[in-house]
């Protein structure tokens, strides 16, 4: 099923499938290892929901709701 | 001498490699500005010394932040001999996305494999001779901390750099490999150097580059046309970062084997990350840190133990002689540590430092220059000139280093981060990303190191804003006016409380700093929230020997200024004081005659609305010359109240029995002041916000205008710093003198806000 980073809940876990949004954010997000194939476990929200609190590539990644929203992932299970 | 960089990403242990290699004969310098706000030191245990910069921390070449652009021209103009690409074993996959963007630099290049002591804890193994042979460069395993490896790593980095090297991109693999080859042969014929860095990054559509290469760009356009791609769309900077990754994981990734299969598994910083980032609690939590620190530096009764137990006074347990001193040296030292109620370390370790140390030693040198037969305007000059000028700004280094100290645990330790991450949601409202934050909360310890963190803000605008209101953040050195001032409030008039009136200030700081942010992202340096994608780094205990490190180049630092910029500053004030425009030596009471009184009655009446202006009489100016020679640097202030005190003293002596005009904190100097000025209540708490929002030191102002770059914008944060230090005080003043003008500020905020709302909203219909 296809949704978007923004959507997910605490302990899903899903594949990147595309990454869209402004350049500047486009390439921050592939730097830090944010691109098609990888796999990304939402790990936490921060007090007000937001930002998120990822696990990518073996590390810790906190991104906002909105910059998430850039993310299309093919969520499993 | 051979020079070699060391580049890899934010929190990979670049610095603690930094220090281990260059140990204590470590050169430690800032560049301000354009330039780079690289380290160097010289590693002495080679074939011959060699010189080690330390470039910013960054996670790709991209044009987007500054600290990319500065790493990225240190390596590409500076041609370093060789380049240390540090790599965080930890983390291998994205940590070599990096490597494999300088690879494509024809630079010769050694990998060290760091925190491998921490990899193999785990117990995972990394394949490091297969990591070399893919990568075609030298890889050693290092651990930076426990300082293993360093010297296998400089020997393999002296040879790399004896042989040199040409680029080698990962991208050959992918469906760009024509592509890049044909634009590299093309510049290859213009004679550009690093030709293969030049041809990937212009495949990438790099800003810089298309700048650079301008005649290049229609071929480049020409040969991408005939270039298919589905997936992408034509993005080639999505297509080569995506590349990049493909191929580490597939080349790189199987060096790594993990004894644990699980993919998320919980480690013990996750566990600690449940309560400290917790949904409810992480705010709380984070507000008590925050206080913990506070009570820990300054509270004169430590845990509350004195108000619980009601515990004795110095005096009643009857130490203390008819005049209120200490019976003998004994008590003295017990009076550093308790005085009715236990004293948190901070204030114990500053009462030692000052009764003890600092006191002893200036009234003993201070004894000896009246001791001798110099003449009465150098035993003036001497004592109260550059003896209490020094002595004053020495007696808040405590306070300074121990706030240090605690923010310094609290960036090590990986907590910063996260409060960037609990702040995000609140600072968003303000225009600001949550990362914002650190370099705001280092505003209270000094302005400087936190205007060069702000290097970290990605967004010009959003780092603009956050310069000009660091100052807001009360520094380390503008505590003295404010213990000073607030004591002599308390002690002279008989009102409030002084620790209510520190934090109230400190209070209007930051009220003042969230309304300026709001004002300027809403009208002059208007623009989108800035996105926040940072990394969250696993907790670990901080490293003493960073700590102290921290420490010593802070305290260094500030020894500097106290006996450079400040003895100076207060050397020519005391000049300005005691000669008149006919360059005649003054006696004290004749203050009224000098130069400095001349000039400063001469713009005093500007500052009438602040309440230290024209209603203050004839010695008034006292307050104006204090404001301005903190301009030089806020340890002045009080200094320079030390200095003027005295004349005043001198004058009016009769009035001012049982003051120290020379005792700590400047209490007694400020008291002397108000004797002699009858400024009001209102006044002076205007005076002191006066000088926490207005222009700060010289050293913040000339690091505010490296970072700007500007020079519109720098002029522009002058005259805000003005601005917005006259609005506030002018404020404080008459609403504090009377109550009833809160409603015409009140009222002329809201026709401000209203004609900025309508202003803004027309400027969005008509861009519509």
């Amino acid at each position: 099923m296809e949704k978007t980073l923004d959507t997910f809940e605490i302990g899903d876990v899903g594949i990147v499938k595309r990454v869209g949004g402004e350049g500047k954010i486009k390439r921050r997000l592939f730097d830090m290892g944010i691109t098609p194939g990888a796999e990304i476990f939402l790990r936490k929200k921060a007090p007000l929901g937001d930002p998120i609190e990822i696990t990518i590539r073996g590390y810790e990644l906190t991104l906002r709701k909105t910059e998430a929203a850039c993310v299309t992932m093919e969520a499993e299970g | 001498m051979k020079r070699f960089a060391l580049a890899g990403n934010p929190n990979c242990g670049k610095t603690t490699l930094f220090n281990s290699l260059t140990g204590s004969t470590a050169h430690v310098g800032n560049w301000p500005g354009v330039t780079v706000d690289k380290k160097t030191g010289t590693y002495k245990k080679c074939a011959e010394p060699i010189e080690i910069v330390d470039l910013p921390g960054i996670y790709s070449l991209s044009p987007y932040t500054p600290e990319e652009v500065i790493a990225r021209n240190y390596i590409l103009d500076e041609s370093p001999d060789c380049v240390i690409n540090i790599v965080d074993a930890t983390n291998l996959e994205r940590n070599l996305y990096l490597t494999t963007q300088i690879a494509e630099i024809d630079v010769p290049m050694v990998i060290a494999l760091n925190m491998m002591d921490e990899v193999e804890k785990a117990g995972d193994k990394i394949d490091e001779a297969l990591l070399s042979s893919r990568l075609g460069v030298p890889v050693v395993k290092i651990s930076a901390l426990k300082e293993t490896g360093l010297k296998e790593l400089m020997e393999e980095a002296y040879a790399a750099s004896l042989k040199g090297r040409q680029g080698k991109t990962v991208l050959e693999e992918s469906a760009l490999a024509h592509l890049v080859g044909d634009v590299k042969i093309a510049l290859k014929g213009q004679g550009v150097k690093d030709p293969l860095f030049h041809a990937v990054k212009l495949v990438e559509n790099d800003s810089i580059e298309t700048e650079m290469h301008k005649e290049t760009v229609p071929m480049i356009d020409e040969f991408k046309a005939t270039f298919e791609d589905d997936v992408f769309g034509g993005d080639f900077e999505a297509l080569v970062a995506d590349a990049r990754y493909k191929y580490i994981s597939k080349h790189f990734a199987p060096a790594l084997s993990k004894k644990k299969t699980e993919k998320f598994s919980m480690s013990r910083s996750d566990k600690a990350d449940k309560v400290m980032t917790h949904k409810i609690w992480g705010i709380p939590i984070f507000l008590l840190i925050l206080f913990a620190i506070f009570h820990l530096t300054f509270s004169e009764d430590f845990l509350y133990l004195g108000k619980i137990f009601s515990l004795p006074s110095l005096e009643e347990l009857g130490l203390l002689t008819a005049e209120g001193e200490p019976l003998n040296y004994g008590v003295r030292w017990l009076a550093c540590l308790y005085d009715g109620a236990i004293f948190s370390p901070g204030v114990i370790i500053n009462n030692i430092w000052n009764n003890m140390l600092v006191g002893e030693l200036f009234g003993w040198l201070g004894g000896l220059v009246e001791g001798s037969s110099m003449a009465p305007w150098a035993v003036g000059l001497i004592n109260n000139g550059i003896f209490d000028g020094v002595a004053s700004v020495l007696s808040f280094l405590p306070p300074i280093l121990v706030l240090f100290l605690f923010f310094s645990i609290l960036e090590d330790s990986g907590y910063m981060a996260r409060i960037a991450f609990i702040l995000d949601r609140m600072f968003r409202r303000f225009g600001l990303s949550g990362r914002a934050f650190m370099p705001m909360i280092m505003g209270f310890g000094c302005s400087v190191p936190a205007m060069i963190n702000t290097r970290t803000l990605a967004d010009e605008k959003e780092r603009a804003a956050t310069v000009r209101v660091i100052p807001f953040f009360s520094c380390g050195a503008k505590l003295p006016i404010l213990t000073a001032v607030a004591g002599a409030i308390v002690a002279y008039f008989g009102v409030g409380n002084a620790d209510v009136i520190t934090f109230l200030m400190y209070l209007l700081g930051i009220v003042t700093a969230i309304v300026a942010v709001l004002l300027m992202r809403n009208t002059t340096l208007k623009g989108e929230t800035p996105p926040f994608i940072m990394e969250l780094p696993a907790y670990h205990a901080p490293q003493f020997k960073n700590l102290m490190a921290h420490l010593w180049d802070k305290t260094k630092h500030f020894v500097k200024k106290a006996f450079t910029i400040i003895l100076a500053s207060t050397i020519v004030i005391w000049l300005l004081t005691h000669f008149s425009f006919a360059w005649k030596f003054l006696e004290d009471e004749a203050i009224n005659e000098s130069i400095l009184a001349g000039i400063s009655q001469l713009v005093q009446p500007i500052f009438t609305p602040l309440g230290f202006g024209s209603q203050l009489g004839q010695y008034g100016w006292v307050f104006v010359v204090a404001a301005v020679a903190g301009l030089i640097a806020k340890e002045n202030v009080i200094a320079t109240f030390a200095t003027l005190a005295s004349c005043l003293v001198a004058m009016a002596n009769q009035n001012v029995g049982g003051l120290d005009i020379a005792a700590e904190e400047g209490i007694d100097a400020v008291q002397a002041m108000v004797l002699a000025t009858g400024i009001t209540v209102p006044a002076l708490i205007s005076f002191i916000a006066f000088n926490m929002t207005t222009i700060p030191c010289f050293a913040a102002v000339g690091t505010a205008k490296a970072e700007l770059q500007d020079k519109k914008r720098f002029n522009g944060t002058l005259i805000f710093w003005l601005a917005s230090s006259y609005v506030v005080s002018a404020a404080v003043y008459t609403i504090g003198m009377w109550w009833w003008t809160l409603f015409l500020w009140l009222a002329a905020a809201a026709a401000v806000t209203s004609f900025i709302i309508l202003r803004n909203k027309r400027a969005k219909a008509k861009a519509v």
